[in-house]
């Protein structure tokens, strides 16, 4: 049907893109996590179980990954919670507003990441916004430092980052729903809260577990957020990593974490996505 | 507009009396600018089967859910047993819809979804039990009980609906055309088996589509809408017999509408007299073509005899329809028994009785 040059030409950039991108990174970070790094500070060639047994063996890895995974857990929650009722609003209540208010949501996304994690050190400093605002109203009397540099800071700042990432695909579930469904359910007798939880929350499920999966994995991958703000007692499992492969350059250890990691939010995105198709009716 | 004299001569079944249960009120309701509705007026009895017939943009669908209450009309009342209906949400009117595209819940089961209502209700659960039981065996789906929506055909997914809106034991139920979805043959049986449900829970029906000939078999009363005003509300009989418009007339079945003047007790259009009793001027009557006949040799002396040449012969299985040019012209329609080829110059008779006096409709009317 189609000539072999031109199913060349289309194939030929997705598989350079998959080779270079994804095969070959990947099977280096494979291979890194069983060498090892000699005395010398060189990278040994010659494979061992060493960095697993190490990850066994050292409490503060598994801490640090249940920690990130805590604060992860935390952020999807809220995203969830203030997510899902701005999506609900804007789909069904907005009106002609809809447009403006999905614009609202959506221009956060496009300021830099790095500027709103600085825009809340600014906010929660012990000379910060928040700070100078309680002193002023006398509500306290001395800058509170538990603001920031705790894992509260951290929670706080990634769902603020990652609500418009829960709230988009749950937008869009809500707005697939169709609104026939939704008059029949208050033809057959339901008040609007009983067709709330009877009809327009299970369709709207495949959003929610697709929002909450972003919100999740992107907070567990996280570094940035938990290095400006997270303190000592806010280290997630990428800072460890950051810090192997640099710093403290055992690239080896580090591979072994990260290629852990990669399992745990690949084996997440299978369930999520099992449980999307249990959910969806179309 | 006009309610036909046709309203009260109308044939609801005598057995259930024809107490009114459902009153709309000059109901007018616009979308933007443009105007759906315009002053309806129309009662629906106890247990009557009524339609709202009308090309799409009619304003039918509107109509309907004014009643159902997804659409608030700009001026004007819905009644139903002595209330105001149109003061109450949706889900608090004793009125149930069958949708168009039926809206079935995908995620719910045909048990569930028929169960709904009763749920929702918060009906004690053996009561629940035994209605859920009667209405799937009522539909025929006790077997599909377990199944979702997206498992079962079109026509189960429509019996679905139905059972799904009657459990609830509504006053009045509203189809917003269930069986436009439908392949013709499931369509007919479907019919028939609507209308013998209806009659079975003797609830009253308001049965919207836009096909004539559902709106004939199913129907007590038929409500012609057009451009969102009433055309004519009579019972198919009657308003197949005597159409009020020219519109009623050519909607309903096919007709010739002769445009006539009228002088002296004497219509003229064309060369064919006739005699009807109707002040001078100019007028419209339709004429079935059914009503058109081969003049026997006999001589009638109340019919009116013309000559005409066969120009165009169209075969309908029962019947042919021939297309008649007679001397002067004048083109028109008659229905004759499939028999044989019919040629040439015919001498043809119609009773004046048959040539129906009609209101000419707003704009130029289409042709056959």
């Amino acid at each position: 049907m189609f000539s072999r040059a031109y199913r060349t030409a289309i194939t030929l950039p997705p598989l350079l893109w998959v080779v270079v991108f994804l095969l070959i990174p990947y099977a280096l970070l494979f291979c890194f996590s069983f060498w090892s790094v000699s005395p010398a500070q060189t990278i040994v060639h010659s494979w061992t179980l060493d960095n697993y047994r190490e990850l066994l063996r050292v409490n503060v890895y598994f801490q640090t990954v249940f920690r990130s995974m805590w604060i992860a857990a935390r952020v999807m929650l809220f995203s969830l919670l203030l997510g899902y009722p701005l999506a609900y609003y804007l789909s069904f209540h907005a009106g002609r507003r809809k447009e403006l208010f999905y614009q609202l949501v959506i221009i956060p996304l496009w300021v830099s990441y790095l500027v709103r994690a600085y825009a809340w050190k600014t906010i929660l400093g012990s000379d910060g916004v928040l700070n100078t605002l309680l002193q002023y109203v006398h509500l306290t009397q001395h800058p509170l430092d538990f603001f920031l540099y705790s894992p509260f800071a951290v929670v706080l700042t990634l769902t603020h980052i990652y609500t418009p990432f829960a709230f988009l695909p749950i937008y869009a579930s809500l707005e697939h729903i169709p609104r026939h469904l939704v008059e029949a359910s208050q033809d057959l007798g339901a008040s609007p809260f009983q067709t709330f939880w009877k009809v327009i929350f299970p369709l709207s499920i495949p959003g929610v577990v697709a929002g909450a999966t972003f919100a999740f994995v992107l907070s567990l991958g996280d570094f940035l957020a938990p290095l400006l703000l997270g303190g000592p007692s806010g280290i997630m499992i990428s800072n460890i990593v950051v810090s192997l492969f640099g710093a403290a350059y055992n690239w080896p250890l580090g591979a072994a974490i990260s290629f852990c990691m990669m399992v745990l939010v690949v084996a997440l995105l299978f369930m999520s996505e099992r449980l999307e198709k249990k959910w969806s009716f179309r | 507009m006009v309610l036909t004299n046709t309203e009260s001569a109308s044939s609801s079944p005598a057995k259930l009396g024809p107490q009114t249960l459902l009153s709309i009120r000059n109901v007018a309701k616009s979308f933007g600018r443009t105007p759906v509705l315009r002053d309806i007026s129309l009662q629906v009895a106890e247990g009557e089967f009524l339609t709202v017939l009308g090309e799409s943009g009619s304003g039918k669908t509107t109509l309907l859910r004014i009643i159902a209450g997804f659409e608030t009309a700009d001026s004007g009342e819905v009644w139903m047993e002595g209330q105001r209906l149109d003061a109450l949400p949706p889900y608090r009117r004793r009125v149930n819809t069958v949708f168009q595209h039926y809206a079935l819940f995908p995620h719910l089961t045909v048990e569930e979804n028929v169960g709904y209502g009763l749920k929702v209700a918060r009906l004690p659960k053996e009561q629940s039990m035994s209605r859920l039981e009667h209405a799937l065996a009522m539909v025929k789906m006790t077997a599909y009980a377990k199944f979702k929506p997206g498992k079962i055909s079109g026509g189960q997914q429509q019996r679905v609906a139905l059972a799904r809106a009657l459990i609830n034991r509504p006053r009045l139920l509203l189809l917003d055309e269930p069986l436009s979805a439908l392949d013709a043959n499931l369509r007919r049986q479907m019919q028939v088996e609507l209308k013998s449900l209806q009659r079975e829970v003797g609830i009253s029906f308001v049965f919207v589509t836009h096909d004539q000939e559902e709106a004939m078999v199913m129907s007590d009363r038929i409500a012609l809408l057009r451009r969102g005003e009433l055309e004519q509300v009579a019972s198919p009989r009657e308003i197949y017999s005597h159409p009020a418009t020219a519109y009623a007339a050519q909607f309903i079945g096919q007709t010739n509408l002769l445009s006539g003047e009228v002088s002296g007790g004497a219509a003229r259009c064309k060369s064919l007299t006739w005699p009807v009793k109707l002040p001078d001027g100019s007028a419209l009557f339709s004429l079935r073509p059914e009503n058109i006949r081969v003049a026997p040799g006999k001589t009638d002396s109340d019919s009116v005899r013309f000559r005409g040449k066969v120009i165009r012969q169209a075969f309908h299985g029962a019947t042919e329809l021939l297309q008649i040019e007679c001397a002067d012209g004048l083109l028109l329609s008659m229905r004759m028994a499939s028999r044989q080829n019919y040629q040439g110059n015919l001498l043809l008779e119609f009773s004046p009785e048959d040539a129906i006096p009609v209101r000419k409709s707003q704009e130029a009317e289409k042709g056959l």
